[in-house]
């Protein structure tokens, strides 16, 4: 022992690791995804932090139990939980290593995801019309700006969905390409979780106010 | 000196869990009710008290959320070594000081700013 350190130090000494065994490549990717979830998260907190603060300053504008319609809430919570349960098969299929049904559910996945940002958009749309604006009051201003973040993410998720598609269509099952589909996994059941604060404390406590 | 041998094999490969078709029906079905229920609570009424259903809505939602977390997200203190659940326990706790802080913080920001304050406190001197 000794020995063998006063042979190694006269030459020069090492400070790190100097024969490190093999990483696979992407070994570390899924913790470090969950990391950026995990941020993503607390975006999502710091906007409902001001929902909350702002959420009952109407500026003397509509309240949410004048504009909120709870039904097409309900409906648009369907979707997302049926995007997530298709999503799911897509996984069970892609460790069955069948490329032909993975692609279907993702696509299946894909389609509820884009009714939701549909439905989303009519609900905003409905909303402006009827001059609540995002300008109007400060409630209107965070429930905009949150529901809105949630929105842009589904709908950055559903690119990231095609591009995968493309890409397994192209290269088929390789394990880079799984590994993407997990990070893809994660993101959409993470933005399913964001969904439940917002139907909760959005529009089901504002509707109760 | 087998340091570099053996420390870093277990954290790495284990996948994370994916699971089975039983598991995500049984999350989905969970959900399915977890999210019907507070729907026809607010809907419907059904609960006088505005603030009990309040509090039942947001416990069905923390319920919902740890229903996610297990049966989607397949979440458990084994993934990646444990460094999941830390990271998730980090940021539970800065979510919860900035949720609960801001709320806090404002809520007596307002009450004490409110107009006609100064001069009840004149008059109660």
């Amino acid at each position: 022992m000794a020995q063998a350190q006063a042979q190694a130090l006269p030459d020069r000494e090492i400070f790190y690791l100097a024969d490190e065994h093999d990483h696979e490549a992407g070994g570390s990717t899924m913790l470090g995804f969950w990391i950026y979830l995990m941020s993503d998260c607390l975006i999502f907190a710091m906007l409902f932090a001001c929902y909350g603060v702002f959420g009952g300053s109407y500026a003397g504008g509509p309240t949410p139990a004048e504009i909120f319609e709870l039904p097409l809430v309900a409906v648009n919570t369907t979707m997302l939980l049926l995007s997530s349960i298709t999503y799911g098969f897509a996984m069970l299929a892609m460790e069955e290593k069948r490329k032909t049904g993975t692609l279907a559910w993702l696509a299946i996945t894909g389609l509820f995801g884009l009714c939701f940002i549909g439905i989303e958009l009519y609900e905003f749309s409905a909303l402006i019309h009827e001059g609540a604006t995002p300008q109007r009051s400060a409630f209107l201003s965070s429930f905009f700006l949150l529901v809105g973040t949630h929105g842009l993410h589904v709908s950055l998720g559903i690119v990231w969905l095609v591009t995968l598609m493309a890409q397994v269509g192209r290269f088929g099952l390789t394990v880079a390409n799984k590994r993407r589909l997990m990070c893809l996994s994660l993101f959409w059941h993470f933005l399913d979780v964001i969904w439940i604060g917002v139907f909760t404390f959005v529009y089901l406590l504002g509707v109760l106010r | 000196m087998s340091a570099e041998t053996h420390a870093h094999d277990d954290g790495h490969h284990d996948a994370p869990g994916h699971g089975t078709r039983r598991s995500y029906l049984i999350g989905f079905a969970l959900s399915v009710v977890l999210t019907a229920i507070p729907f026809w609570l607010v809907m419907s009424g059904a609960i006088a008290d505005k603030q009990l259903t309040a509090l039942i809505i947001m416990g069905f939602a923390l319920v919902q959320v740890i229903v996610h977390m297990i049966y989607f997200l397949h979440m458990n203190t084994r993934s990646e070594g444990g460094w999941n659940m830390m990271a998730l326990i980090f940021t539970i706790v800065l979510v919860a000081i900035g949720l609960i802080g801001s709320l806090w913080v404002m809520h007596h920001m307002n009450l004490n700013m409110m107009p006609g304050m100064e001069m009840n406190d004149t008059s109660a001197m």
